[in-house]
């Protein structure tokens, strides 16, 4: 039969906007190192080191090969997925594959994005396809700012609302000891006078670039339990993508669109027969690049209905004293090395569930969380958690 | 027990120096058409209903000069609202990760998809990112280089000649003549290979596979459904894969210490003890004629350093004991990425008696290899069975 498979380890390193320190293979072995204690193995325990990169962000080709001496892969199968901003997310569903099927026990996946080395913006540009698009393509800042545009159309939110969301992740992120931007924001009048990118983004309401990694361990179900007495069980994972000509990828103006996260959601929800993921899910860690984005995933993953995200923020119920908490990490919004990203967002996961979050960790008992990622033209991979299965 | 994984369809492109008038999507349609005519499957659309579970794709941002390579293909590999994720390494691995896919259980029809169009791309460039910019890059290498690096160790160390180096070019180019998929077969002899242009001591021009671009899709499934989608599926047994050390001074670049270690997993896997006497056609990656002979004594198909020998006796020929390359490898053109599923696709034609002129009569057992990155830094082996 397939096995089960549980998260055993978990570790990340600091974030910063600059790791002029270390090299990116030095800044992915800070977080190995974490995770390898984390769960109280050493690297002759691990049996295949899968990596996630965005290797045209950093201008290395094969970087799983430059730092297969840091990243531990020395000797050890393994491999590397490049699948944009999701590829943290989709490195775990393939070693999640690969040790359900029980070709591997003990896997270690890591990613990272080491962003003061090379220029992630003209990376995102070349995401466009050569022959249309380059001429257009203004990065990522663009394509969430033409999305704030549609979403204050159909949901009447106000750039204040957006400002509530940045403010609830500059409180997370003050209590994490990890995360990049620790802002210490009193009020959303300061998010409201940052300067702005594009309307109606200003600087505040946009992720950072960050340099940093994070790296995850899993193991077969009769390894978790000799690894750890808090295995976290990865109930189930899905990705959905999306073709790259899609007009509405990241926006839509007509309300007819169907984003990539509704399906991934509907689909990952049916197979666990949840019904209703506001009781059956106690919290979750997604992938918001801006604010606005956040309130536009609370309606996307069913946790409230469509247009009314911002009155999920307005009563505060998504804040880490919160009835449905979401990012108390401070999410993306505060900390943002790409390819690490999605990684860092089910890390989060595994320590609330575990209930060792520390400072940040949510008031309610977490037995059930999802982390997602969202990468390309608004591809997304979602991942279900439990404390029990 | 979980199931087998069955290879259910294959397709691929007749390799070209250059495909200018397509777009990597279109090159990539060439061969997803045929695997969904073939099998009568069809894509998953918007309300999840449809036979691909999941899309497996494989090929590099830098070849394609474009981040997320995947992207630009996804309209043709049916990826809207769909599952699909990018290996980026060399595609054998991709069918490893297919094969996982199904063997979970998670998923039952997989599609697999690898595309590289060389000829938009300078190699060296290329090659030359790949490696550690503060102890490495500064040198200038690139694989090319390092390859004759690991060509000359290979040759002093167990006296390989160059005429033996020849004799697989010779060999291969020649197995390209029957195979119509193949981009530039010969009919040359080794003196031929010998006379072409040293390009970079010891490797001459015609030791050398060409710039070529193409693409090939896979449609793998699971046991029940493999045996309802074809007569002759073919079934992955065992596959493995390995990673060494990225520092070329701290490899004895002769010892290919990952490839022993892959084929030894894989073997195991798929309970293969003799691997010489087990094995009836082997697919080698050979970017260069050396390289064929050294991953032959990686993978244990012969003794160390008996590789020369074993050309010079024919036993890899079409005909011999064990036929190594009988598409004619990459030496008659695959591009790179793209090489490990070329070298699946030829084992699965010979294993399901559909390799034409070159096809070696009675095959049920084959093995692929792949590999990515300077000297062999990561290995790739798979085998496969018709029984």
């Amino acid at each position: 039969m397939a096995n089960r498979v549980a998260i055993v380890g978990a570790g990340q390193t600091y974030h910063r906007s600059h790791r002029p320190d270390v090299t990116q293979m030095e800044m992915v072995n800070e977080a190995v190192r974490p995770a390898l204690a984390d769960a109280q193995l050493r690297m002759k325990d691990i049996d295949a080191v899968f990596v996630g990169n965005m290797e045209m962000f950093e201008g290395i080709y094969l970087p799983d090969h430059m730092m297969a001496d840091f990243s531990g892969a020395y000797m050890k199968p393994g491999f590397k997925i490049a699948s944009g901003g999701t590829t943290g997310c989709s490195i775990l569903e393939e070693a999640f594959h690969c040790v359900t099927a029980g070709i591997f026990d003990v896997v270690l996946v890591t990613a990272f994005e080491k962003q003061d080395t090379g220029d992630s913006t003209a990376g995102i540009t070349c995401a466009t396809t050569p022959a249309w698009g380059k001429g257009q393509a203004r990065g990522a800042i663009h394509e969430f700012a033409k999305q704030a545009l549609s979403y204050i159309k159909h949901s009447g939110a106000t750039e204040a609302h957006a400002a509530m969301v940045r403010l609830k992740a500059d409180r997370g992120a003050c209590r994490n000891p990890y995360s990049h931007l620790k802002l210490g924001l009193k009020s959303i009048d300061e998010i409201l006078a940052s300067p702005p990118l594009e309307y109606p983004l200003r600087l505040f309401d946009f992720c950072p670039q960050s340099c940093g990694a994070c790296a995850i361990i899993i193991a077969s179900e009769e390894r978790a339990r000799k690894i750890t007495k808090k295995p976290v069980w990865i109930a189930d994972t899905i990705c959905v993508h999306q073709e790259i000509f899609r007009a509405g990828a990241f926006c839509d103006f007509t309300g007819k669109e169907r984003y990539s996260q509704e399906i991934a959601a509907e689909r990952l929800y049916k197979r666990n027969g949840i019904t209703n993921p506001r009781k059956e899910i106690d919290m979750a860690e997604v992938y918001e690049p801006s604010d606005w984005e956040e309130m536009l995933l609370y309606e996307l993953f069913g946790l409230c209905p469509r247009n009314e995200g911002w009155k999920m923020v307005e009563k505060g119920i998504t804040e880490i004293e919160g009835a449905w908490p979401v990012n108390p990490s401070g999410g993306v919004l505060s900390t943002n090395p790409i390819g690490a990203t999605p990684t860092i967002r089910i890390a989060e996961c595994v320590l609330q569930i575990r209930g060792e979050a520390g400072e940040h960790q949510v008031t309610k008992d977490v037995k059930t969380a999802f982390a997602t990622a969202l990468g390309g033209p608004n591809w997304t991979s979602m991942i279900l958690l439990k404390r029990n299965l | 027990m979980a199931e087998r994984v069955g290879i259910v369809a294959v397709a691929q492109t007749k390799f070209q120096p250059n495909r200018e008038e397509m777009s990597a999507g279109e090159l990539v349609w060439e061969t997803i058409e045929p695997v969904l005519n073939e099998t009568g499957l069809k894509f998953t659309n918007d309300d999840g209903r449809g036979d691909i579970e999941s899309i497996v794709t494989c090929s590099q941002d830098y070849w394609d000069g474009m981040t997320i390579s995947s992207m630009g293909i996804m309209s043709f590999v049916g990826g809207h609202h769909a599952t699909e994720d990018k290996i980026a390494e060399d595609s054998l691995n991709a069918l490893f990760a297919a094969y996982a896919q199904i063997r979970s259980g998670h998923f039952d029809i997989v599609l697999v998809s690898t595309h590289t169009k060389e000829s938009m791309a300078d190699r060296s460039i290329v090659e030359s990112v790949s490696f550690d910019p503060v102890m490495m890059r500064p040198l200038g290498l690139d694989f090319f280089i390092s390859a004759a690096l690991q060509a000359r160790r290979y040759m002093d160390k167990y006296g390989i000649t160059p005429e033996q180096c020849a004799k697989v070019a010779s060999k291969n180019r020649g197995n390209g003549m029957k195979n119509p998929v193949a981009q530039e077969p010969m009919n040359i002899t080794v003196e031929d290979v010998l006379k072409s242009k040293m390009l970079i001591d010891p490797i001459h021009q015609l030791d050398t596979k060409p710039v070529s671009d193409g693409s090939i899709a896979m449609i793998l499934a699971r046991e029940d459904k493999a045996k309802k989608l074809t007569k002759k599926p073919i079934w992955i047994t065992g596959v493995s894969n390995c990673y060494e050390t990225h520092y070329l001074g701290d490899r004895d670049l002769v010892e290919c210490e990952a490839l022993v270690t892959a084929a030894r997993r894989a073997y195991k896997m798929a309970g293969i003890t003799l691997p010489a006497k087990e094995i009836d056609v082997a697919e080698i990656c050979d970017e260069y004629s050396y390289q064929e002979l050294l991953w032959m004594e990686g993978l244990g198909l012969c003794g160390r350093g008996e590789a020369g020998r074993v050309i010079d006796a024919g036993v890899t020929q079409i005909g011999g004991k064990l036929p190594v390359n009988t598409s004619g490898g990459m030496l008659c053109g695959n591009p790179t990425t793209v090489a490990g599923m070329a070298r699946a696709a030829e084992v699965v034609l010979q294993l399901r008696g559909e390799a034409g002129e070159r096809q070696v009569p009675g095959a049920r057992v084959g093995l692929a290899h792949g590999t990515t990155g300077a000297c062999g830094q990561h290995q790739c082996v798979m085998t496969f069975s018709n029984k």
